[in-house]
């Protein structure tokens, strides 16, 4: 996708969502518009996309794993939480929210440069655990397991985000802002090292990407992005205690990534929208709904590895195939998925040989194009 | 005249197995030096030894003059000195072109610069000349892990020469590559070698390849040089016709 149309595409999303909570009948549409309750899911689903996203830049691009993410959203919550009742503005303890879990990110990011895979996820997951303690051991602190109440929503500006649409409104603001930041620094040269790194690190080092450099970069952006939506959340819930905040979450911010497409730029949203609605709509069955979730998980891991947006990609990609031969092409805008083999696109036929003997060494072919320096 | 790479007494030591015995040499500007020996003989561990991959058990690197024996192989790149790998080593799922700009952004301005700069880091142009000198036009836009093994293998050598390292560790450049292939990996280098003045130092099993492509070749056995001179001369000289013979 061209940049232009990536960002008409994400301005066009942002104006549906937008008119979500909106009463459309007025205007001839069919949409009365979500109610409260409505509303208040959709914020939770962008608050939670916003540390999926996160999470989808540590292992997604820059191939690290993480099981922390729900650690950093409680620290962001609770440092909002704590500071509102100091009287302190949001907007500040939304920054130092983001600056402090960018900073623990940076510590955290550390054992990656000496452990991989699952030894770099249990440290971070023994690092979820040891914040979680602290949530819920420190009651002077953080009311413990009964938790902190009465948040308050914020005035922002002189703007009163009382009422459950002025926050959604607020928060498709901050959500639109961070994605377009992300979506900025993935099509960057930024991505392309995060890419690397995710790859091979050996080959990247050995092309002067500072591995080191990139990889705790990634995981204190990632982690500032959970920290950050942790602000969000608290004065979304009102009310927060150390729950939310536990190694499952964790695990579940992992899942989000991975079913929405781990990689992909639109796999955290599709994740994080599936792990908030599907226990909405599955309400009726009550607990059933984890085994159904459960049994969704693995029939996605086995057939689509690439995750939901993944297999859409292939889907578009196959659809395209079938027309005219073209040159065959990557993925869309950030959609890195791995591709299997048995639809991997037919390639052009090999030209390469065929170029060789028409340029072979005798005949000089090449001399006048020479490009290094 | 400074070396464009001084190796001064290298050794590197796995434990009690010595895999590089106190190995020196120089390479001078526009050289193409062939590192030759049979299998185990501690050409890798060399390479990775004067590319900071591994830190050496004693002796020093210098390129250009200047010591860089303890820096990690980003900060080296960085001073002019890239590599290829023995295995292959692109990025299977960045394109081609994608390959190409990642081998060459990090040379390119500061890295806060890169973040708000141009996609292609300015590269886009370089990328697509490169490919086209290697014979890869047609394939910028395919997955470097849908890529023949034996374009993956130009494309590999063509990252090489993206940051316009003037100092190139080639680590078997010919394995596994065709014969009609292989003289056009050959002349590509040879064309780099004369008219950018980039020196090489090439591991190569081919002998053919060696000879044709090398002004100069180091033998080594069991960690140590055993030959060095001319391909004429190492071809002739008995200690090295013992060495891959066996004893």
């Amino acid at each position: 996708m061209s940049t232009r149309s990536a960002l008409l595409t994400g301005l066009a999303l942002l104006i549906v969502l937008a008119l979500m909570p909106a009463d459309l009948t007025g205007l001839g549409l069919p949409w009365p518009g979500l109610k409260r309750y409505g509303t208040y899911i959709l914020t939770l689903w962008l608050v939670t996309a916003i540390a999926a996203m996160g999470v989808n830049l540590i292992v997604g691009y820059a191939g690290q794993e993480t099981l922390a993410q729900a650690a950093f959203v409680g620290i962001g919550a609770y440092l909002t939480a704590i500071a509102g009742k100091y009287g302190v503005p949001f907007g500040l303890s939304f920054a130092a929210s983001g600056l402090l879990t960018f900073v623990i990110g940076v510590a955290l990011g550390f054992p990656a440069l000496r452990v991989q895979k699952h030894y770099l996820a249990f440290v971070t997951l023994a690092f979820s655990v040891l914040c979680w303690l602290v949530f819920r051991n420190e009651t002077a602190v953080t009311g413990g397991v009964m938790g902190l109440r009465d948040i308050e929503r914020p005035v922002v500006l002189g703007l009163k985000l009382r009422r459950a649409v002025d926050f959604y409104w607020f928060v498709l603001a901050i959500a639109a802002a961070m994605t377009f930041v992300l979506w900025w620094i993935v099509r960057s040269p930024w991505g392309r090292a995060f890419a690397a790194l995710r790859e091979n690190p050996l080959r990247a080092e050995s092309l002067g990407v500072d591995v080191r450099l990139y990889t705790l970069l990634a995981f204190a952006l990632g982690s500032a992005y959970g920290g950050m939506a942790g602000s969000l959340y608290a004065p979304l819930v009102e009310f927060i205690d150390p729950s939310p905040f536990a190694l499952g979450p964790s695990l579940l911010f992992m899942l989000m990534v991975v079913i929405g497409g781990s990689g992909t730029f639109l796999g955290p949203f599709v994740g994080a929208g599936i792990a908030v609605l599907l226990p909405e709509w599955l309400r009726a069955w009550e607990t059933w709904y984890l085994l159904i979730y459960a049994v969704l998980v693995m029939v996605m891991m086995a057939l689509f590895p690439g995750g939901i947006v993944g297999l859409a990609s292939r889907l578009l990609a196959s659809s395209l195939s079938l027309a005219p031969p073209s040159p065959a092409r990557g993925g869309g805008v950030g959609v890195l998925h791995r591709r299997r083999g048995r639809d991997a696109p037919s390639l052009p036929p090999s030209p390469s040989v065929a170029d060789y003997r028409a340029t072979s060494p005798e005949d000089g072919g090449g001399k006048d194009e020479r490009t290094s320096r | 005249m400074t070396a464009r790479l001084e190796v001064r007494a290298l050794s590197k030591a796995f434990g009690g197995v010595q895999a590089v015995r106190e190995v020196s040499f120089d390479v001078h500007e526009g050289e193409i030096l062939g590192v030759i020996g049979p299998n185990g003989s501690g050409k890798s561990t060399l390479f990775n030894c004067i590319l900071g991959q591994l830190t050496p058990t004693r002796g020093t690197v210098a390129v250009d003059g200047r010591d860089v024996t303890r820096l990690r192989p980003s900060q080296l790149n960085r001073l002019g000195v890239s590599r290829t790998f023995q295995l292959l080593q692109v990025f299977p799922r960045l394109t081609a072109r994608e390959n190409l700009i990642l081998a060459g952004q990090e040379h390119r301005g500061s890295r806060l610069g890169r973040l708000f700069g141009p996609r292609d880091a300015g590269l886009g142009a370089e990328a697509d000349r490169m490919l086209a000198f290697f014979r890869l036009g047609t394939l910028a836009h395919e997955t470097a892990g849908n890529l023949s093994y034996g374009q993956q293998k130009l494309l590999d050598a063509a990252m090489a020469f993206m940051s316009g390292s003037r100092l190139v560790l080639l680590d078997e450049p010919a394995g596994g590559v065709n014969p009609t292939m292989l003289a056009g990996l050959r002349d590509r280098l040879a064309a780099i070698n004369r008219e950018a003045r980039a020196t090489f130092v090439v591991i190569e099993h081919n002998m053919e390849f060696v000879m044709a492509l090398c002004t100069r070749l180091i033998v080594l056995a069991e960690g140590r040089i055993i030959a060095e001179g001319s391909p004429a001369e190492v071809r002739a000289d008995p200690a090295v016709i013992e060495a891959y013979l066996g004893h």
